[in-house]
């Protein structure tokens, strides 16, 4: 396919100015962040001096540690299961038909076009009248469970991306040779899959920590998680301790960015030998 | 013919036949539900019977202890029609058409310039889109807290210039810079998807029908991007409708949007019928605008 | 002895297409066997089903003697190569090729000894380390055999294996593939569309037409007596002429002339006549020699097409165009259109085709 072609010069200036502000707008107020959770001034926004005093702070607070803890752990269990069940999940939707598929499809992509909000009450509901039922108590296990109910989807569609991406004559030929249809499995789409089942992992992980809407909902005592906290904080007023929070969440973030771009980059890869 | 989870039944035939294919097709359906079932039953308990729950507490009556199942009504849904809540409704609306249209205009001509670029440009220029997309939400629009803050960047720059201490946070204008800063990468992804999928001969050969660039814009790249531009204001238009973070960072106590107004049903007003009854209108508005979209032969969003 | 492959009443329906017809069909040990028919005539269909990735929807299906009509592709003791290759591409070229071998539980060392030897046979020693996309088009292909015929197939099946490749290799190709399988003399079913590829290399060829089996023969039996007009048609450039019956020794055109064509049909039969453009000789009116006068017909130079070694003439005849080849060394006249000329030819090479 032939590109779409270059635009007329002053337009052309135009448009590379609109790229150079969408870009300043994005970056911008990260690195004053940055910057500022540097500054050795109790007013927010001010210069104070370099300092590394706040991420003191939080490395001293035992609340924000066991915040993050917290968000560790639940990050940790819902995407283990989150992965498991989207890509088995996408096996599913891209390799068989089965009675039901088309609805099963259409409420995998509800968890992630609905908003927070509503997702948020849809589980306080239904984990209020579920205590009334069995009762137990919120926290850990609420969490978890409603974290895994929005990364399924991602999950599944990440991965699903990466089977249709693949040859399924590739299993055909794995069966051909001896393999059986677990040993196809297991040596030729599993490996082949891979990196759209870590970068679904990565996007669920992330989603995980991200969350401060749901998790507010379905929470218990005990059971704050950093962004909740952090949330709570930020309601109180601006501190320095949070400027130092928020760069530590980004750099998480970041860290994620380029982990997925790597396996981005193994992807990119494995589709040229396709 | 392809792995799957279960291990294989065996149907006792030596020749084939019509009866041994049917229940080799039957089996193999069996493996696919089969492995969609886990799924299937996690979504059904945990995101079908919530939502039906929304919709019957919607129906319930308020008591002073919390919310009775019985005396069924539609009060709450009455209610969408006081002026407070119309007020809130249509500056929820308000603001997210607003956050949508400048979203579109930003996104549109970065998604086009985007496009024109070469292969490793292009990649280039997406992973800067895609970091912020990654980035906490949270953070970022707490980002734009410090900088409107009394004595922040914003302030400092404002006097300097000589505007006077121009005051920004807890207005309007702040919710939607933190709703545009948050929701832009939703609306240049599936932008740049369209755009760069059409193939640019059309646009050369409407280059020499056309006189001008902007009508070979208007009649050949606008409506063959189409299917980009309202996935990106769906994306854009529905969270920003349900916004809660940015308002409660951002906003002021005047500024009550969709999104806040429902958590505060739940968490301080303790009117659950009628929050739920708000959440089902924000869903409806969802499910309305998707179904649109793929009537429209929409594919992926 | 017992058939390689012996497939009786074979039906594979897909909804409501047959994409094979209740074939019978049985391919010799050591044969090298084309399966030859336009896109989507069910070869690949026929050819999956004896791998075992497909199963009949009816009929019989032996290797060896073995019913295997409802086993598992894993359980069957052929190899497939397939159309483009479906190599791999995260294992190395040795991983390939000892795929097979390691499912199978062979140890370790054997295998890789095997596998380097079938590596070898192929000439690509020295690859082993390779990731397919880091060979060329000819190199996949020689992977895609090496690792079929690591496992010692008893059949080997492959599916248009030289599709992918430009002219020149492909025929490179074509004359390896043949001699690799004189020598390990094992059946190999071929699926082409490309008739010349399966006349110069099969040893019987099968015609498949809309899911049905129409002819099954030497690549001689096919090309020079076509079972119907289908294969006629379908096989080399042919001119076909409508004619009826008369008796063992004469048809009847549709313009009343009657031609000499021995055939076995009852009077009364439409049938065509099938004559091949380079087995017709053209000269002048009057020329005809008196042995082929009822083996010829008139008509009137419409183009002619210089080809350097052959001149290919379009003769009006009536009511038909006629396509004549002439060889171009040995023509003792050229002809311009609108010349009239007469066109004759041996009695043995016509052939009569039932509609
Ligand atoms: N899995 C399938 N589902 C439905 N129809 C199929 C399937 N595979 C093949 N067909 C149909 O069967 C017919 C024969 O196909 P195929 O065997 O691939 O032909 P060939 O290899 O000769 O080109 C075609 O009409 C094709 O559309
Ligand atoms: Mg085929």
């Amino acid at each position: 396919m032939s590109g779409i072609t270059e635009p007329r010069s002053t337009t052309k200036r135009v448009l590379q100015a609109n790229i150079w502000l969408v870009y300043l707008f994005f970056y911008a107020p990260i690195l004053v962040l940055v910057i500022y959770s540097f500054s050795d001034s109790r007013n927010v926004g001010a210069w104070g001096g370099f300092t590394l005093d706040w991420y003191r702070d939080f490395g001293d607070s035992s609340a924000a540690k066991g915040a993050l803890s917290n968000s560790l752990k639940i990050a940790v269990v819902s995407t283990i299961v989150a992965v498991v069940l989207g890509t088995i999940s996408a096996l599913a939707l891209e390799r068989f038909t089965f009675r039901g598929k088309q609805v099963f499809d259409a409420l995998l992509y509800l968890p992630i076009i609905i908003p927070d909000v509503t997702m948020a009450v849809m589980l306080l509901l239904f984990f209020s009248e579920a205590a009334n039922i069995f009762g137990f108590s919120k926290g850990f296990a609420t969490i978890t469970l409603s974290h895994i109910a929005f990364s399924i989807s991602f999950v599944s569609i990440v991965v699903r991306a990466r089977l249709a991406g693949m040859d399924d004559k590739l299993e055909e030929a794995a069966v051909d040779l001896y393999a059986t249809k677990w040993q196809a499995f297991r040596h030729v789409t599993l490996p082949l899959i891979m990196p759209g089942i870590i970068g679904g992992a990565l996007l669920a992980f992330t989603l995980s920590l991200d969350d401060v809407v749901i998790t507010e909902f379905v929470t218990g005592p005990g059971w704050t998680t950093l962004p909740v906290y952090v949330f709570g904080l930020i309601r109180k007023g601006v501190t320095p301790l949070i400027n130092a929070i928020s760069v530590v969440m980004l750099v998480a973030s970041m860290g994620l960015v380029a982990l997925s771009l790597l396996t981005d980059r193994a992807r990119g890869e494995s589709a040229e030998i396709e | 013919m392809t792995a799957t989870l279960e291990p294989e039944a065996s149907i006792d035939a030596d020749v084939a036949t019509p009866e041994f294919e049917a229940a080799r097709e039957q089996q193999k359906r069996r493996q696919g539900l089969f492995m969609a079932l886990p799924a299937y039953l996690y979504l059904f308990v945990f995101f079908v019977i919530p939502l039906v729950i929304v919709i019957v507490y919607s129906f319930a009556t308020r008591t002073r202890f919390g919310t009775e199942l019985s005396g069924w009504n539609i009060d709450s849904y009455r209610r969408l029609g006081d002026p407070l809540v119309r007020d809130i409704l249509l500056r929820s609306t308000t603001l997210a058409v607003i956050t949508t249209l400048i979203c579109l205009l930003l996104a549109y001509p970065f998604a086009y310039y985007m496009s024109t670029r070469s292969e490793k440009t292009r990649n280039l220029m997406l992973v800067f889109v895609m970091i912020p997309f990654w980035t906490n939400f949270l953070v970022r629009n707490y980002a734009w807290r410090v900088i409107l803050g009394s004595d922040g960047p914003y302030s400092r720059l404002s006097e300097a210039i000589g505007f006077g201490e121009g005051r920004l946070l807890f207005t309007n204008v702040a919710v939607i810079l933190g709703l545009v800063y948050g929701f832009l990468p939703f609306m240049i992804l599936p932008l740049y998807a369209a755009i760069e999928r059409i193939d640019g001969r059309l646009l050369e050969a409407s280059r020499d029908l056309y006189a001008s660039g902007f009508q070979s814009f208007r009649h050949v790249l606008l409506p063959l991007s189409m299917p980009g531009v309202v996935a990106g204001s769906i994306l854009v238009f529905v969270p920003s409708l349900g916004a809660y973070v940015t308002p409660a960072i951002l906003g002021g106590a005047k500024t009550t949007l969709l999104g806040s107004y429902i958590v505060t049903q739940f968490l301080s007003a303790r009117d659950w019928p009628f929050g739920a009854a708000l959440s089902f209108v924000l869903m409806a508005v969802m499910l309305t605008s998707t179904i649109v979209y793929f009537r429209k032969g929409g594919r992926t969003l | 002895m017992t058939a390689a492959v012996d497939i009786k009443g074979v039906t594979k329906r897909f909804d409501d297409v047959y994409a094979v017809d209740d074939i019978d069909l049985s391919i010799a040990d050591g044969e090298f066997f084309a399966m030859l028919g336009p896109s989507g005539c069910g070869k690949t269909t026929t050819l999956r089903m004896i791998a075992g990735l497909e199963f009949p929807t009816m009929g019989s299906l032996k290797i060896f003697g073995e019913e295997v009509g409802t086993l598992p592709p894993n359980k069957r003791p052929v190899n497939t190569v397939f159309q483009n290759y479906a190599l791999f591409p995260h294992m190395s070229v040795l991983d390939n090729v000892s795929f097979g071998l390691r499912m199978n539980k062979v140890d370790k060392t054997t295998a890789a000894k095997k596998a380097h030897e079938l590596i070898e046979l192929v000439q690509l020693s020295g690859m082993e380390k390779r990731r397919p996309s880091q060979l060329s088009g000819g190199q996949q292909q020689r992977v895609a055999l090496a690792r079929a015929l690591v496992n010692e197939p008893k059949v080997l099946l492959l599916d248009e294996p030289l599709g992918a490749l430009d002219l020149k290799l492909r025929q490179e190709m074509q004359g390896e593939l043949k001699s690799l399988q004189r020598e390990l003399g094992v059946s190999f079913v071929f699926v082409t569309h490309d008739q010349e590829e399966a006349l110069t290399m099969a040893d019987r060829i099968a015609v498949m037409h809309n899911g049905k089996l129409l002819q099954v023969g030497t690549p001689e039996d096919i090309y020079e007596r076509p079972a119907n007009r289908f294969v006629a048609d379908f096989i080399g450039q042919t001119n076909l002429l409508d004619a009826v019956v008369e008796d063992d020794d004469m048809i009847i055109l549709e313009n009343g002339t009657r031609l000499m064509a021995p055939n076995p049909l009852p009077p009364g039969t439409k049938v065509a006549m099938s004559l091949r453009p380079e087995a017709v000789d053209i000269g002048p009116r009057g020329t005809v020699p008196a042995e082929h006068q009822k083996t010829s017909l008139e008509g009137v130079v419409e183009s002619m097409t210089y080809l350097g070694h052959a001149l290919d003439y379009t003769v009006k005849i009536g009511w038909i165009d006629l396509e004549v080849r002439a060889d171009a060394v040995h023509a003792e006249q050229r002809f311009q259109p609108g010349d009239e000329v007469a066109v004759w030819w041996d009695r043995t090479s016509d052939w009569v085709v039932a509609d």
